[in-house]
């Protein structure tokens, strides 16, 4: 028995606690997600960090047919999944906190969330690629059901689009899982990733196979992350999203893609990985400066959001990419802060919309005098995002950058002619803190600050003092409740952990990620 | 023990403003304190460690990788401790100051929570013992400052100010971290102690690229390749110009060198305090103390030399010439600001970082002087900026008028006030560069007095012009007595030895950092160039000023171009905003229309066409996940059994 399977039980038992007990659905929800996420930190307290490799395994035959690879319950983690596993445990408690009580069908909407964590915490628990992959699409299956029955504006529409998009990426990425599985020969055959990896690690496959495979594998895991230019699922999606929903995909589910590509792609297909690296640095490029340009032309706020969600995974991929110590630590860590600072956004940026009624920029404004609380809940959130030092994304940016500068270029590179091109992918990238500054800045003063919009100021000067309830945005008050505001303080707390601390963050995760294959100092 | 007293410069304003951001915004009397009191803290370790009874703690580790680290550490050398005693004592005066300036803001325990988080950045930049570090607090202070412009964040103005700061600011850091990222790859570390950096010169084997008066490039034949590249780029005259420009970058930002220059003007928007403190003393001044700590390594590269030495000389007059006609009394003192970074900049790049220290030192004690009398005569006069509608205040606010006074004729570089000394000295810097600077800084330096003269001329001596400026009201004595301690500095600023105290500093750094590096030789252009020249032309252009603005109701002079700073700021909004949001728009039009719309929306919509017959089979959505579901399921057994 491995404690991580109680991070699985919880929330399935919740599940069921809500479906058939009839347990009330938000505290058995919260309950579930409180209890996962001091287990991930006793889990990271536990883990033998300065040595690395896989702790709390437990391997369990589950599907063993004659003739057919076995399909293993086989659950591990390391210093590179636990961080993803607190990450997991944290965003959940808080989008469940930050979820109103009285949604309609509540029993259903908890159920879903809940069960979009347990697919989270399985994808990063799991050592066998059929589990891998199952729990990834158990909680896009969740994540289906929460945009269709509980998005806002079209969301029927955000819904179809989002499915089709992802349900094409996970199967072409489960081409590549079967393709990678049927390419070794019959009586090796097996899903589970340790023993994969063992295998292929003495017999690589060959070259143009790699390739083949890589290539399904970087598309598939390319769509689920919102890689450019399979990306335009995302912002829609987000932007009808119930905040929960968004927080928890956005946040932890879309991370699925970076890890797969960290414990998966890039260590069994490694000859691919290099082949395919030029069509990676231009993609995620695109990430920059396309998706980068097109958030600053955004109106909305939650469709900003989105944008900017996209864009900085192409930190990621970028730090990923470099394939070192430094850049890979670097993406893990900034998928940590990434995923806290999307999560705040899109929460808050649903409490915006909700209090105020309104998500055009050119509508809102002047809120801070309403509202400061969720200002300064806001500028931090902001500030996260845009990598500003003492919160989380700046710790892993700054690994990136340096792990980009440090990359040794690869074969491909120089075939190329370009064995500077990780430093000028790495300048780009340094770029985006700039196009992030822009968009982010301008969506808080245009939110928070300046006048409130012009149409409402003769309102509130005729009705003076007197005049609380025809003042703009009624909804628009701070609450001095922590349970309003507690989730997302929670979240902003842990940034500034670190932020102030990556030491505590590159302990957990360096001596892991130097055992990977292939990896360079 | 005391190894850990030197973190109190850091934990006290930290401390302070977590204060009062959880809690004692709302009681702006408790926040007051906490911040001077913070304030307070710092001034008495700086003092201590420039006294030398607190050593440099010892430094943790907060980034690790082989061949890569981060740490967290202190560095006390006399460059430190020099800017450490500017920091926090004119810090502590503009914090006593805020007291009285601030009273009647119901939202001061925010503004005092900003200059604590200020001060926490401000002395970090000053003890970084390396570029990490260093660029930590740095974006540190961008924040504070980002923060400190918006403070009235209802006027659209300074919440446009605000951002216009930080993106500036971002825009340089760009470069900034460049710059920081080819330093390490050339020298294998970001550390700035000399030791350091030496061996990573020395392990580097990088030739040196000699002296800064006779420019020679390296032959890039003879250069090693670069150890961190791998030997794949090989060490060039370019990489190392690049480095040297990345520097420069930061501090093009930060010290709002041209072509960045646009934010600090607007910056004027947050209270006076904060002009004082981040736009005038300090801050600012971070970008020329980040230079000086560098500046060994800037010698690799004679061509980043000259571009450093160009561009403070450019933004010297250039922001000069801007004052002359600007009638509000804030622009004026930031455009002085401007052209006397211009000036340390290019002491800088004329190989004189000690003339450029020195100068910081006098100019953060004349220019918060200044900011701060500024700020007692908009005090006095309501909230009037404008330099027409004051006049006639010289014997009304007499204290204020004094003190403004001696700032004004420190500024000027009128002997013996502070600023003569660093001014010539910083001349003969140049002149030993080479002459054209030399001049350059004279005609700024007559400029200069110029508009300063200009400026008391029309506020405080003739016929008020409004009603304000007949009752104006002399301010506490908590805003007073900070002025009377900055003009004693002003005037006694040169006299006390810092100027000796850098440049011998700067001569060991050198010879234990890189054998053959220049630093300008002191003083070798003789009493003539030095004194009667500049002192001529200041003269002159106090005598001109109060000759044509004598009495004068309406500017005499009207030069459009001038008071309209060049046009630069409708330059960059046409080009460089406009370009970018056209682009943007474009690329958005892109994705919606051909991207999102044709490719995908199009292949959606066969998609759909097959789901709509599939519906015929299927009710509901949830069945249809579940059919997309289970064909995944369906796929993996066919491979499985099939695909051998």
């Amino acid at each position: 028995m491995s404690p991580l399977l109680a991070l699985l039980l919880f929330p399935l038992a919740a599940i069921l606690a809500i479906i058939i007990g009839r347990f009330p659905a938000r505290p058995t929800a919260g309950v579930a997600a409180g209890i996962n996420l001091v287990i991930s930190l006793g889990l990271i307290w536990n883990y033998p960090a300065a040595q690395g490799g896989y702790a709390y395994v437990m391997d369990y035959p589950w599907v063993a047919i004659q003739g057919l690879p076995s399909i293993r319950f086989h659950l591990g983690a390391d210093g590179i999944s636990l961080p993803l596993i607190f990450l997991t445990g944290i965003v959940t408690l808080a989008a469940i906190a930050i979820s109103p009580a009285n949604i309609r069908r509540s029993s259903e909407y908890y159920c879903y969330l809940l069960l979009m964590s347990l697919g989270a915490m399985g994808a990063f628990t799991s050592l066998d690629l059929f589990f891998f992959f199952i729990f990834h699409d158990f909680a896009l299956i969740a994540t289906f059901l929460l945009i269709g029955i509980w998005g806002s504006q079209n969301r029927q529409y955000a819904s179809f689009q989002v499915t089709i998009y992802l349900m094409t990426g996970s199967l072409v990425l489960l081409t590549g899982f079967v393709a990678l599985v049927m390419a070794l020969p019959p009586a090796e055959r097996t899903f589970d990733i340790v023993a994969l990896q063992n295998y292929i690690t003495g017999h690589p496959l060959s070259g143009s196979t790699q390739d083949i495979i890589f290539l399904f594998m970087l598309i598939g895991f390319g769509i689920l992350v919102g890689l450019f230019p399979f990306h335009s699922w995302a912002p829609p999606g987000y932007a009808s999203a119930p905040p929960a929903a968004a927080m928890l995909h956005a946040g932890i589910l879309k991370k699925f893609a970076i890890y797969g590509m960290i414990r998966i792609a890039i260590p069994m297909l490694h000859d691919g990985f290099n082949t395919c690296l030029p069509l990676i640095l231009a993609l995620l490029a695109g990430n920059f400066l396309y998706a980068g340009f097109v958030t600053i032309a955004q109106k909305e706020l939650p469709t900003m959001i989105g944008f900017s969600s996209i864009m900085h995974m192409g930190y990621l991929f970028l730090g990923v990419a470099c394939w070192n110590t430094i850049g890979v630590t670097g993406a893990v860590i900034l998928m940590v802060g990434h995923g806290l600072s999307a999560a705040l956004l899109f929460g808050l940026s649903g409490e915006i919309t909700n209090r105020s009624g309104e998500n055009r920029f050119i509508e809102l404004g002047g809120l801070a005098k309403r509202a400061p609380v969720l200002a300064v809940l806001f500028s931090f959130a902001s500030m996260a995002s845009m990598g500003v030092p003492g919160l989380a994304n700046f710790a892993g940016e700054i690994m990136v950058f340096f792990g980009s500068f440090s990359a040794v270029p690869t074969s491909s590179l120089v075939m190329l002619g370009i064995p500077g091109a990780f430093i000028f992918f790495g300048m780009i990238a340094i770029y985006g803190t700039v196009m992030t500054a822009i968009f982010q800045l301008r969506a808080l003063k245009n939110v928070f600050y300046g006048p409130m919009p012009a149409r409402y100021q003769p309102q509130t000067a005729e009705l003076g003092a007197g005049g609380e309830a025809t003042l703009p945005f009624p909804g628009m008050t701070d609450t001095s409740a922590l349970v309003e505001h507690g989730p997302y303080v929670l979240l902003i707390f842990a940034s500034l952990v670190i932020g102030f601390m990556p030491f505590l963050m590159i302990h957990l995760v360096e001596p892991s990620v130097t055992l990977l294959p292939f990896i360079k100092t | 023990m005391e190894q850990y007293y030197a973190w109190f410069l850091l934990l006290a304003p930290l401390a302070a403003t977590i204060a009062i951001l959880l809690n004692l915004h709302r009681k702006p009397d408790y926040a007051i304190f906490a911040s001077v009191g913070s304030a307070s803290v710092c001034f008495l370790v700086a003092l201590a460690v420039a006294s030398g009874a607190i050593p440099e703690p010892k430094p943790f580790e907060w980034i690790a990788f082989p061949g890569w680290n981060v740490d967290i550490g202190m560095i006390f050398d006399p460059l430190a401790k020099g800017m450490l005693l500017i920091v926090t004592g004119v810090g502590l005066l503009i914090h006593i100051y805020s007291i009285g300036y601030m009273a009647s803001d119901p939202s001061r325990g925010r503004f005092f929570g900003g200059l604590s988080i200020f001060m926490f950045s401000m002395t970090g930049i000053v003890v970084s013992d390396n570029l990490i570090m260093l660029f930590i607090f740095w974006e540190g202070v961008g924040f504070s400052s980002y923060l400190l412009i918006g403070f009235w964040y209802e006027r659209e103005s300074a919440a446009l100010a605000a951002n216009k700061a930080f993106v500036c600011n971002r825009l340089a850091d760009f470069g900034f971290m460049i710059g920081i990222l080819t330093l390490w790859l050339v020298m294998g570390t970001v550390s700035v102690r000399p030791e350091v950096v030496a061996e990573g010169y020395r392990s580097s084997s990088l030739p040196w690229v000699g002296s800064i008066l006779t420019p020679g490039e390296v032959e890039t034949n003879h250069l090693p390749s670069i150890p961190n590249l791998h030997g794949v780029v090989p060490a060039s005259a370019l990489i190392l110009t690049i480095m040297v420009l990345g520097l420069f970058s930061g501090c093009v930002g930060k010290s709002a060198m041209f072509p960045l220059h646009v934010w600090l003007p607007d910056a004027m928007e947050g209270p006076t305090p904060v002009s004082a403190l981040i736009h005038a003393a300090t801050m600012v001044a971070a970008g020329v103390y980040m230079l000086c700590r560098v500046y060994p390594l800037l010698q690799l590269s004679a061509t980043g030399m000259f571009v450093i030495a160009f561009i403070g000389c450019f933004t010297a007059i250039f922001a000069a010439l801007i004052a002359v006609q600007q009638n509000d009394i804030k622009r004026i003192l930031a455009y002085s600001t401007l052209s006397q970074l211009g000036y340390m900049v290019m002491a800088v790049g004329c190989g004189g970082p000690d003339a450029a220290m020195f100068h910081l030192c006098t100019h953060a004690f004349f220019k918060a002087l200044l900011f701060l009398a500024a700020g007692s005569v908009i005090h006095a006069l309501h909230d009037e900026q404008d330099i027409w509608k004051m006049g006639g205040l010289y014997n009304k606010i007499p204290l204020t008028f004094v003190t403004f006074a001696i700032g004004m004729l420190a500024l000027s570089g009128v002997p013996p006030f502070a600023g003569f000394f660093s001014k010539d000295y910083l001349l003969s810097a140049a002149y030993a560069r080479s002459p054209i600077f030399y001049w350059v800084g004279v005609i700024t330096a007559f400029l200069t007095a110029f508009y300063m003269t200009r400026l008391v001329v029309v506020a405080f001596f003739g016929p008020p012009r409004t009603h304000a400026a007949e009752h104006p009201h002399e301010s506490p004595k908590v805003m007073t007595i900070p002025l009377v301690l900055l003009a004693v500095l002003s005037t006694i600023g040169g006299f006390i030895g810092i100027q000796s105290f850098f440049h011998g500093w700067f001569l060991d750094v050198m010879h234990a950092m890189i054998p053959n590096g220049v630093i300008a030789p002191a003083a070798e252009s003789g009493i003539f160039l030095e004194m009667i020249i500049p002192g001529a032309l200041v003269l002159l252009g106090i005598g001109s000023a109060v000759y044509l603005y004598w009495g004068k109701a309406t500017d005499p002079l009207d030069i459009e171009i001038l008071a309209n700073k060049f046009y630069f700021d409708e330059f960059y909004d046409r080009s460089f905003v406009g370009g970018q949001q056209r682009a943007a728009r474009f690329l958005n039009w892109i994705d919606s229309w051909i991207l999102d719309g044709l490719i995908i929306r199009g292949s959606a919509y066969v998609t759909f066409g097959v789901g709509e017959i599939l519906r015929l089979f299927q009710t509901g959505s949830l069945q249809g996940y579940a059919f997309l579901f289970s064909l995944g399921g369906i796929l993996l057994i066919y491979f499985t059994l099939f695909a051998h």
